[in-house]
């Protein structure tokens, strides 16, 4: 009897002390000093027409392929919109973890834009707390048109338009990420005189994550300055992010035709209520150019 | 009764009075290498926390999953956010033993096969694992390295079905450590 109870308790003991041993060694690593870095706060550059707050990472180059079609309400003559598609091509590579520069075109007003992304603070716990991600997002649009019979594009200055944006970010959870854009558009040329040159919105966007993979995301633009006519609306988009492998699908619903935001945000004339929506989607695919420099040597 | 007390006692004493020699890393390198039909993914760790007492064997690691670097950064947040979950699971850990440390003169240079045996934590799921490694005992410390398989299914880390038999289920595991004595 004494000598089981002797073994139990010798057992129990040891058993105790490995175990306390082992602790007392992973106790060496306890420092506070570590700060985590929030990652993957939305799946890609675009929440779901609009800019996200992600940069690409150093040296990855996406593609971006963009394309909104006509109303659906335009019935099956149209194909309910299949017939008339607004697209975009654009590339945007990442030169540092927090900048990138894109180029891009839409069929819009043959327009080319050139544009820029810069992350200034990085949402992190720990050491070192800030709650928000904010990336600056910077775009000039130059629209190619030949020069009309009314000479409208006679100066360079008249095609080019501007956004700016600052977009703060958070990830609440792995499933739930917000961010808020302030927006100033400028154009250098209305369409009428009565059309405001300078454009103020602020915009909400979000995502919640339906699996790991899958995402349901949303995206509004309200127009702070005046409206440029009474037919135009803010802008709002629904969507789905489908994450394969090297790629992000996104589809979409929005009432804006437009792809980028000097056109999206001041000139959608699209009503939900109406069924005057677009069906849309962005097929974005990553390309390595540069590796790492734990993998510079292959 | 009394038996009982001078063993309990005994042991309790010995815990207390083996001042153990540490040998101890922050800077241990960890790589993982899996080759499938479909990609093959290959990250590296150079931050990996590693920690061994010399006199009863203890050999412990702690591992920041977001701290692996792969080729593609694309990999990298998938890593993180499909697979391993780091949000959740943000460390990997393995507490463990060296079963044969007897066998290692740590005042002797040279080198010495060590087993290792002990319980391995990724994704929140705890494994045992069995590996034997090399330790080379020099006058600045020890150096271990090891190489050892595991598969993705003991640490519930699924492989989405549009991709299941185009990655490999299997991971093959080096570890490389430079550990130094722990001034106490």
């Amino acid at each position: 009897m004494i000598k089981g109870l002797i073994t139990i308790a010798a057992i129990f003991l040891l058993t105790l002390q490995t175990t306390m041993a082992q602790d007392d060694l992973m106790n060496l690593f306890d420092d506070q000093s570590a700060t985590e870095y929030a990652s993957a706060t939305f799946k890609s550059t675009n929440v779901v027409i609009g800019q996200s707050v992600k940069v690409p990472a150093k040296g990855t180059m996406l593609l971006n392929i963009q394309h909104h079609f006509g109303p659906v309400n335009s019935g099956f003559y149209d194909f309910f919109g299949f017939d008339q598609a607004v697209t975009r091509l654009g590339l945007r590579y990442g030169i540092t973890d927090w900048l990138a520069i894109g180029i891009g075109r839409t069929t819009q007003n043959k327009t080319w834009d050139g544009s820029l992304k810069v992350k200034l603070l990085r949402q992190s716990s720990g050491a070192r707390v800030m709650p928000v991600t904010i990336t600056y997002f910077g775009l000039m649009g130059v629209i190619s048109l030949k020069n009309p019979e009314n000479n409208r594009y006679v100066n360079f200055a008249n095609r080019l338009s501007y956004v700016n944006q600052l977009i703060i970010a958070r990830k609440f959870s792995s499933a739930l990420s917000l961010q808020v854009i302030p927006s100033y558009i400028h154009w250098n040329l209305t369409e009428t005189k009565a059309d405001p040159n300078d454009i103020l919105s602020l915009g909400a966007a979000g995502r919640i994550k339906l699996s790991n993979r899958i995402s349901f995301n949303f995206e509004y633009h309200y127009v702070l300055t005046q409206k440029i006519a009474e037919n135009y609306n803010n802008s709002l988009s629904l969507g789905i992010d489908i994450e394969t492998g090297g790629h992000v699908f996104q589809l979409f619903l929005t009432n804006s035709a437009a792809i980028t935001e000097q056109y999206f945000i001041p000139y959608t004339d699209g009503d939900w209520l109406k069924g005057d929506i677009h069906i849309g989607f962005n097929i974005i695919r990553t390309f390595t150019i540069v590796k790492p420099k734990e993998f510079a040597k292959y | 009764m009394k038996k009982i007390l001078i063993v309990i006692t005994g042991i309790l004493f010995f815990t207390v009075s083996t001042q153990a020699q540490r040998y101890i890393t922050k800077s241990g390198n960890i790589t993982f290498f899996s080759d499938g039909p479909l990609e093959k993914i290959e990250a590296v760790n150079n931050k990996v926390n590693a920690a061994l007492d010399s006199q009863n064997g203890m050999f412990v690691f702690k591992v920041l999953m977001k701290s692996f670097v792969f080729e593609k950064a694309l990999m990298q947040e998938h890593f993180n956010e499909n697979y391993v979950e780091s949000d959740k699971y943000p460390v990997a850990s393995f507490k463990g033993k060296v079963i044969n440390i007897s066998d290692i003169n740590f005042k002797k240079p040279g080198d010495y096969q060590a087993k290792v045996t002990g319980q391995l934590t990724i994704h929140g799921k705890t494994h045992p694992v069995k590996t034997t490694g090399t330790f080379t005992v020099n006058d600045k410390g020890i150096k271990g390295k090891s190489q050892f398989n595991i598969k993705l299914i003991d640490y519930n880390i699924e492989i989405p079905s549009i991709v299941s038999g185009k990655i490999a289920e299997e991971i093959l595991i080096t570890v490389n450590i430079d550990l130094k004595p722990l001034k106490q």
